[in-house]
């Protein structure tokens, strides 16, 4: 996919005062005069806010910084996270690709995408709501495959299950994330060989999905809205 | 076999709390300020007898490597501390379990590296796809602030110790330690060129020191049980607990915490359930995620999972993760995704990294379906030396060395699928 700016860009772009705030926060981890060192995060905020990248986004950014626009474009272009152009309006679905997920099963998840969502990564399906893309590696080789939709990492997946995953994100709810095949996280699937006497009770999910399930907010996106 | 004793991370599944108490449960953050009152120097030494290598791939002997930070006086610039958990090789996912599991070792070890080699700061650049994994880490680290442990004072001491967590936005090459401080600093992750070391000029210009989540989370352990106990488990040389990530087709994959040097026969049949369909089934293993050369099945018997038994026998350790090929699996095009991954991910800086892994995509394409020459199997070799060291980062080699293994231990395989391609259009 090529990296450049969409050809149609809104009129502007403004962070929401909370979001502003925040960013104004995120400077102070660096020394003065390092302000720059946050611009991922306050790209990525802005991506939060408005689901993709826009130009007029990524200027705001680097005016908040105080760096020139070129560098900040440069930083919108390089790094693969950031999407260029509108993705779906209710989920973009990220299958991982790279090696271990496609022996065990990543292609057959990306036909499903083609047949289910669009023919072509990046493309939007007919009614706006859902886009998907391959992606390399997410780190989660040990559930593989696997897919990440929004902040959360869904594992263990089956064609049957990513749709089932689908119809849910499409009725407005949030499906659990993490493994679903009934794994806690990536022990062996049938049960523990090391660490047996190392069991809480009170510990019923795995710290990501718990966090997951606390704030309920997969896809959502962080524009003031509740 | 390791017993539960002697593993480090005891909540690596996260079936224990992974809040603070949790944690101090378990036995972090006991006695921190006592291990910081035998000096800088006493962690350093103990670190470099503990036999301690790096766990992000390379191997280098971390005490060495802090020893290189040069020595602190007054008038000195800012020193850094930044942990590389942009965790992106393929097959790899254990610092993601450390640091949704396992947060406050490595925030407990940040202290006690930073404090080691007088750093004023750590940043830790996580990358960009592990968001709850970094909302689970801010969390622990607004915990360990609001109990004292890290910030004015770190842990009762008199030592200020700052810990920040920055995030890229899905870059590979951002797990080079160059590349990776140039990103913090807010531009393109390209890597630098070394000399100047990061030790020397690092982050911001100031001595640094980059090492993997890993090497920093075992660390409190070490010191609390001794730098003997870490070097008594292992081989000579490759000392201490790994763990591993076991991916691919085993009957179980998953994530463990065992002994360094055990056998790769006996970390599989363990902990995974043995190869799918069995060991006679096993056709090929990367031993150390996607940038090591492949062992073909029949070296796998005796494999010794450490760092020196597999670059002995032109692999490596990296970073442990292990992605198991069975019988049933297209080697060829296995390899092939790997070198799209590189193609993909190479930062575009150096001409042989940029045009030669695209490059070699290409033509391992062509060799998935045959569709190429005999004697380009050869010339792809050549192109793979080409590329490798002949570039600022290790990229390049990470992108050779699989097409290299490929062409050591599955020639015959590539060369069959020419041949029957050519004869089935001969036919046609």
């Amino acid at each position: 996919m090529r990296r450049r700016f969409h050809p149609e860009q809104p009129a502007g772009f403004a962070f929401t005062a909370d979001n502003l705030e925040w960013a104004k926060q995120q400077t102070k981890k660096y020394p003065d005069g390092r302000q720059a060192s946050a611009i991922i995060p306050i790209l990525m905020r802005a991506q939060e806010q408005e689901g993709w990248l826009s130009r007029p986004a990524v200027e705001t950014c680097a005016d908040l910084l105080g760096i020139a626009h070129i560098r900040a474009f440069e930083v919108a272009t390089f790094y693969s996270m950031f999407h260029l152009q509108p993705v779906g309006s209710v989920a973009h679905i990220q299958i991982c690709g790279t090696t271990t997920c496609m022996i065990c099963g990543a292609e057959e998840l990306v036909n499903f995408c083609r047949k289910r969502i669009a023919s072509q990564p990046g493309h939007l399906s007919k009614d706006g709501k859902f886009s998907w893309e391959e992606v390399e590696c997410l780190g989660a080789c040990c559930n593989a495959p696997m897919a990440q939709i929004g902040k959360d990492y869904f594992e263990d997946l089956t064609v049957t299950s990513l749709d089932k995953i689908i119809d849910e994100f499409a009725k407005g709810d949030f499906p659990e994330p993490g493994s679903q095949m009934g794994r806690f996280s990536s022990e062996p699937s049938t049960g523990l060989t090391t660490l047996i006497d190392w069991q809480s009770d009170n510990v019923t999910k795995n710290a990501a999905v718990a966090l997951a399930l606390e704030k309920g907010d997969t896809t959502r996106r962080i524009d003031g809205t509740k | 076999m390791l017993d539960d004793k002697d593993r480090i991370f005891t909540n690596l599944y996260g079936r224990d709390l992974c809040s603070l108490r949790g944690a101090q449960g378990r036995g972090h953050w006991q006695d921190t300020k006592k291990l910081m009152n035998e000096g800088p120097e006493w962690i350093v030494e103990q670190i470099k007898q503990s036999g301690l290598r790096g766990r992000g791939g390379a191997g280098f002997p971390t005490g060495l490597k802090w020893s290189f930070m040069p020595k602190p006086d007054s008038s000195t610039p800012p020193r850094y501390l930044v942990v590389n958990a942009d965790e992106s090789e393929p097959g790899t996912c254990k610092d993601r379990e450390i640091m949704r599991h396992e947060p406050h070792s490595l925030l407990e070890g940040c202290l006690l590296a930073g404090f080691a080699m007088h750093t004023t700061a750590a940043y830790i650049y996580i990358r960009g796809e592990y968001v709850r994994e970094r909302e689970l880490l801010q969390r622990a680290i607004d915990e360990a602030y609001s109990a004292g442990l890290i910030g004015r004072k770190a842990a009762g001491s008199d030592y200020d110790f700052d810990i920040f967590l920055h995030h890229g936005a899905g870059a590979y090459i951002c797990g080079e330690e160059t590349a990776l401080l140039e990103s913090l600093e807010g531009k393109k992750g390209m890597p630098r060129m070394k000399p100047p070391f990061p030790a020397v000029a690092g982050l911001y210009g100031c001595p640094t020191t980059v090492n993997n989540v890993e090497t920093i989370a075992v660390v409190p352990t070490i010191l609390r049980r001794g730098a003997p106990w870490f070097a008594g488990i292992g081989r000579a040389r490759n000392s201490g607990t790994k763990i591993f990530a076991i991916s691919g087709h085993v009957n179980h994959p998953c994530v463990v915490e065992e002994a360094m040097s055990i056998p790769l026969r006996e970390l599989i049949d363990r902990h995974c359930g043995g190869v799918r369909g069995g060991w006679k089934n096993l056709k090929a293993v990367i031993p150390g995620g996607s940038s090591v050369p492949c062992l073909p099945a029949d070296m796998c018997d005796d494999t010794l999972m450490d760092f020196d038994w597999l670059a002995e026998h032109k692999s490596g350790l990296g970073t442990a993760a292990v992605i198991v090929m069975d019988q049933s699996t297209d080697i060829i095009k296995a390899i092939w995704r790997l070198s799209k991954f590189y193609k993909h991910e190479s930062c575009g800086q150096c001409t042989p990294c940029r045009e030669g892994a695209g490059w070699m995509m290409r033509v391992m394409e062509r060799m998935v379906t045959g569709d190429a020459e005999l004697s380009e199997v050869d010339m792809l070799h050549d192109v793979s030396k080409q590329v490798e060291g002949h570039t600022i980062c290790a990229l390049g080699d990470a992108a050779a060395w699989p097409i290299q293994g490929l062409i050591r231990h599955f020639r015959h395989e590539m060369e069959d699928r020419i041949r029957s391609r050519h004869f089935l259009m001969a036919a046609e």
